[in-house]
């Protein structure tokens, strides 16, 4: 069987500087895989890549068989960057039609096929509740359900979530990990969710891509997050503590490393 | 009332006045709906007055004043397209190209002393000064531009509310960028003509800005956009007709107090809910 994702000794090189280099991973469909590691690691540029939206300097990626770009029909990718539209009224469902077919000419009528994919999901992502409301006033943790309902328009077989969890308080990053696993359950979607922190994901992910100075390493939680494997990657001394079910990163200084911090 | 309107539109320029404001009012409440959406409104207004200095500019190259403003605001607005959102966001780099193109119109009208006249007209628009001849040709072009975004603008709306995601789904954020800011600066050339820079801009950002801070989906944002936009055309036409001031200061000042208003009970209302 053909994989989701796989990707074959890639490197991405800018101004001289390694972005990504030597990145090998292979990940088999209905996978859920974290992508963690510090900012600047490469974790944007890596989904970008996969995307087909920037070129790699040296090995290759495919997606479901295809080159990347070939395939983004069947990819759902939430971005990073928020919708900022903070002065209009416009409703979140209108927003969330506005992407349904929204790479069409033409004026944005929706057929009923197309208004059935909206309510799909809508309920989907689990914003019934606010789905009406104006986007502009919205919490944040609404704004982020918006953006997954989004990216779930067209039924995409690979979601690429990247850091859904940001500027989330504990209880509203539970409840996103929480909806996630429901859609990939229910979906059967390979899932790639970058975060920052391991923990909230502890419980739902199959492995994990740890990404530092633009190397990766890829495996179970418990064979990459740990003291040898992250101070091989970090190039420096890394405690991985293990307490009360959690996971703590820390340098030999006793600083907790970014990938434990909050945004 | 009715005898008094009936009375005015008997008049010649008085109807030319009203179907010239009417296409200028829609066109720029349909495209100032995209402009307000894409946050654009600044790259809009220095479009309009870098159309000025190629107005002024065109008697040094022979050309007639609307085919010198076409040619600058088509060219910067596609090189405001091609650099895109990094140039939508570069207030300061719009505002100097802004500053210093009006400073090379104003050059050029020294060196033109009898343009003046027809500058101001460029400025602040003569509305009942509006030809039959100049009806038919902006009824033309601004169906042209009009049809052209319509057909833009499923891609423009999903562009302008998730780039990113749009850029995945393998639509060209520059060559749409592009495309926008050539329309933007072909409607704005054209009903600058008819109705003057000010009043462009005006019709531009005015009613669709305060559509869109009610309105809950696309098109009722883009009927109530052009509803506001005809209103206010209109409602100045005849308050120029009664009063013999100007109608750009009617329209100004009448989508003025909408916004205020508009603003104040948005407020209120958000404040409540």
């Amino acid at each position: 069987m053909t994989p989701a994702l796989s990707i074959t000794n890639a490197g991405v090189h800018l101004g001289g500087n390694d972005i990504l280099q030597g990145v090998n991973a292979e990940i088999a469909t209905s996978e859920f895989i974290g992508v963690f590691g510090p900012n600047g690691a490469g974790k944007t540029t890596l989904m970008r890549c996969i995307l087909g939206l920037m070129p790699l300097c040296s090995g290759s990626i495919s997606v479901f068989g295809e080159p990347p770009g070939q395939a983004n029909r069947v990819i759902g990718y939430m971005p990073q960057a928020r919708a900022s539209l903070e002065s209009t009224a416009l409703t979140a469902r209108s927003l969330v039609s506005a992407v349904e077919g929204g790479n069409r000419w033409g004026m944005p009528w929706n057929t009923r096929r197309s208004r059935a994919e909206v309510e799909r999901v809508i309920a989907l992502a689990g914003t019934e509740e606010f789905i009406d409301r104006p986007f502009s006033v919205l919490s944040g943790g609404e704004k982020q359900r918006i953006a997954l309902a989004q990216a779930l328009l067209g039924k995409p077989r690979l979601l690429i979530l990247d850091e859904p969890l940001a500027s989330l308080d504990p209880r509203n990053q539970m409840r996103m990990v929480e909806c996630i696993a429901q859609i990939k359950a229910t979906t059967g979607a390979t899932v790639l969710f970058i975060a920052h922190d391991v923990n909230p994901l502890l419980d739902v992910m199959d492995r994990v891509i740890y990404l530092a100075g633009g190397r990766a390493a890829i495996g179970s939680t418990d064979d990459v997050v740990s003291s040898a494997s992250l101070s091989k990657l970090y190039g420096t001394e890394i405690h991985v503590v293990r307490a009360e079910g959690k996971i703590f990163i820390v340098t030999a200084e006793g600083n907790v490393t970014e990938a434990a911090h909050h945004d | 009332m009715i005898e008094q309107i009936h009375y005015y539109l008997s008049y010649d320029f008085v109807r030319n006045a009203f179907i010239a404001g009417s296409l200028a009012g829609i066109l720029g409440a349909v495209v100032g709906y995209f402009v307000v959406i894409r946050k654009a409104s600044f790259a809009a207004h220095a479009l309009a007055h870098i159309g000025f200095t190629g107005a002024t500019g065109a008697a040094l190259f022979a050309l007639s004043p609307l085919d010198g403003m076409l040619v600058i605001s088509v060219l910067a607005g596609v090189m405001m397209g091609a650099y895109g959102n990094r140039l939508q966001r570069s207030d300061l780099a719009i505002g100097m190209t802004l500053a210093f193109c009006l400073g090379l119109g104003t050059l050029f009208l020294i060196l033109y002393k009898g343009f003046a006249g027809q500058a101001t007209a460029i400025l602040f628009g003569n509305i009942f000064g509006v030809s039959h001849q100049q009806i038919v040709q902006t009824l033309v072009l601004s169906g042209v531009s009009l049809g052209a975004l319509l057909l833009l603008s499923r891609k423009l709306l999903f562009v302008s509310i998730q780039p990113n995601l749009a850029e995945a789904r393998g639509v060209s954020l520059s060559a749409l960028s592009i495309g926008f800011m050539a329309i933007l600066a072909i409607s704005v050339t054209l009903a600058s003509q008819v109705v003057g820079i000010l009043l462009v801009f005006t019709l531009i950002i005015g009613p669709a800005g305060i559509a869109t801070r009610f309105c809950r989906d696309f098109w009722a944002g883009l009927i109530t956009s052009v509803a506001i936009g005809l209103l206010a055309v209109w409602t100045g036409i005849l308050l120029a007709c009664i009063t013999s001031w100007p109608p750009s200061f009617w329209i100004t000042t009448i989508l003025f107090a909408l916004y205020l208003i508009n603003e104040t009970v948005c407020r209120f209302v958000l404040q409540m809910g």
